[in-house]
């Protein structure tokens, strides 16, 4: 079994898939809601976040896809959770750093979201890997926009 | 017996790639070096416009256009302006529905199946909102094939078009298409045929058949992508207005109109795909220089052998295990097709996860996606072998967990 492998399906990746944090949606219109999908694999996505006086209190997510995907979305969820707007963006763009092979500062980026460094070897993954987060960051930013 | 040894060598991709697991001919299939190399040599020594120069290189590039054209012909029992050049198979479609859509209206009834590519059923989608004309399906029996009897149950007196695959991208079946011609025909109906994946693993004749139209892709035989053939009636040709309008397809121009050139130059407006023709002439040519019966005994000989190892495999699904054509789609039970997929890249094997532009055979699955190998002339027993490998390794690794 090659090291990439390991390193692409960590057990703490797995983990998430198969006991996901924060999933399931809410009927409440406090949340803000993004659904994306890939149409060329599949992947299906909803996120719902909600702020509280610029700090993100709660994220919601449902989906189908893929196990990167699906547990990327757990991961994100508690990942982003309590950090303010701005803080979730630049958390977003570190994780989107270590995907494709760039810096990104483990300050910012830590935890359980380090576990999908080994998806930079597998490019044709980064976009299961990144589905939820990006619902995220377009529901942060719409938010912005208000 | 096919020497596969000897076929490999004549693909410059196995120089680069010695490893190449290669079972996506479905998707695309590998290059032979005379086909990159006729391609080559248009760009390289000739390199000019057809139909227009007055000078002795275009006559030359003209000439070579026409004989892969003429090449097609003969390769699809077809007269010579019987074969439009296109894009590929999706542009061949879209440009039947698209034009003859006009002859169309609303009670109209139109006939595809789930069993459809999205470029063979999307068209007749739009064309059924454009005019009113009902989409109806043909019911698929319970392996998910199209049957004779199926399809007389939708056949009906307002049925104006089929449009259907002969070979299904995700199954592998093969449609009896010529029983649903002849009925189609008694009720006056044209017949559309997406031939794509039929084209590389059997001979088509198109008169025997007696199909209206036809379509198929060079890069599925072998040949360049961009480029794809339309095969239709020349009488329904003539009958059709160009859905292009530009340079070569046109005769008269005046200031309040224009008339358009017979078939097949009223549908090749601009500058055709030149290399892609002569590439796809070339294709054909090394496909007929093996012939249909050595390429389907080879295939459907490591599809039975590779069918029979996966049967051995616990906690997997094969969903068409009766295919004709060597195509096998299939899933890790409980494992996402696209995590399985990762296993096989590892291993530099290459196949297809995702619903291969079919969804609606996906979901009459009851699948998010599938997994699908398909085997051609390149492949060999330790392909096979490797694949069951990697099987078997996605299998165990993701039980692991």
């Amino acid at each position: 079994m090659s090291s990439h492998l390991e390193n692409l399906y960590r057990q703490v990746i797995m983990d998430h898939y198969k006991n996901p944090y924060n999933k399931g949606l809410v009927q409440d219109p406090t949340y803000f809601t993004v659904h994306l999908h890939n149409p060329s694999c599949g992947d299906d996505m909803t996120v719902q976040l909600k702020e509280t006086n610029g700090v993100i209190t709660d994220i919601k997510h449902q989906g189908t896809g893929c196990s990167i995907c699906c547990s990327s979305a757990s991961v994100m969820s508690i990942t982003l959770k309590n950090h303010t707007k701005a803080e979730g963006l630049d958390i977003i763009q570190a994780y989107y750093h270590m995907l494709t092979n760039e810096h990104y500062d483990q300050k910012i980026l830590n935890g359980d979201a380090l576990a999908y460094h080994g998806v930079a070897q597998f490019p044709a993954r980064i976009k299961c890997a990144t589905l939820a987060w990006k619902a995220a960051e377009q529901a942060l930013l719409h938010n912005k926009e208000e | 017996m096919l020497d596969v040894k000897l076929i490999r060598q004549q693909f410059p991709i196995y120089d680069h790639n010695p490893n190449l697991v290669y079972l996506d001919t479905a998707a695309s299939s590998l290059k032979p070096k005379n086909v990159i190399d006729v391609v080559d040599h248009y760009y390289s020594k000739l390199g000019v416009n057809v139909h227009r120069g007055v000078y002795g290189l275009s006559y030359e590039a003209t000439d070579l256009y026409e004989a892969a054209r003429t090449t097609v012909a003969r390769f699809l029992n077809a007269k010579f302006e019987e074969i439009v050049f296109t894009r590929g198979t999706t542009a061949s479609l879209n440009l039947v529905a698209s034009s003859y859509q006009k002859q169309l209206k609303a009670g109209d009834e139109i006939i595809t199946s789930e069993l459809e590519h999205h470029s063979s059923v999307l068209p007749w989608m739009q064309v059924s909102k454009n005019t009113g004309a009902k989409l109806v399906y043909v019911p698929l029996n319970a392996e998910g094939r199209i049957t004779v009897e199926a399809f007389k149950s939708v056949l009906t007196d307002q049925t104006k078009v089929v449009a259907l695959t002969y070979v299904s991208n995700v199954m592998g079946y093969v449609t009896p298409i010529k029983e649903i011609i002849d009925l189609a025909h008694q009720k006056g109906a044209i017949v559309v045929v997406d031939a794509a994946q039929a084209a590389p693993h059997m001979k088509i004749d198109v008169t025997a058949l007696n199909a209206d139209f036809l379509a198929f892709s060079g890069h599925k035989i072998l040949g360049p992508t961009g480029i794809g053939v339309l095969y239709g009636k020349k009488h329904l040709l003539n009958k059709m207005e160009p859905t292009e309008f530009g340079g070569d397809m046109v005769d008269q121009v005046e200031l309040n109109g224009a008339t358009w050139k017979d078939t097949p130059y009223r549908f090749e407006a601009g500058t055709p795909i030149i290399s892609g023709a002569i590439g796809l002439g070339r294709a054909i040519e090394f496909i007929e220089s093996i012939g249909f019966d050595e390429i389907h005994a080879h295939v459907h000989a490591l599809h039975q052998y590779t069918l029979e190892k996966m049967k051995a495999i616990d906690g997997i699904t094969v969903f068409n295990p009766t295919s004709e054509t060597g195509i096998i789609t299939f899933n890790v039970d409980f494992v996402h097709p696209h995590d399985a997929a990762s296993i096989f890249d590892q291993n530099k094997v290459c196949l297809r996860a995702g619903h291969h532009c079919a969804q609606l055979i996906t979901k009459w699955l009851k699948q998010l996606a599938t997994l699908r190998a398909t085997f051609y002339i390149y492949n060999d027993y330790e392909d096979a072998d490797r694949f069951v490998e990697s099987i078997q390794e996605a299998v165990r690794f993701f039980k692991a967990f």
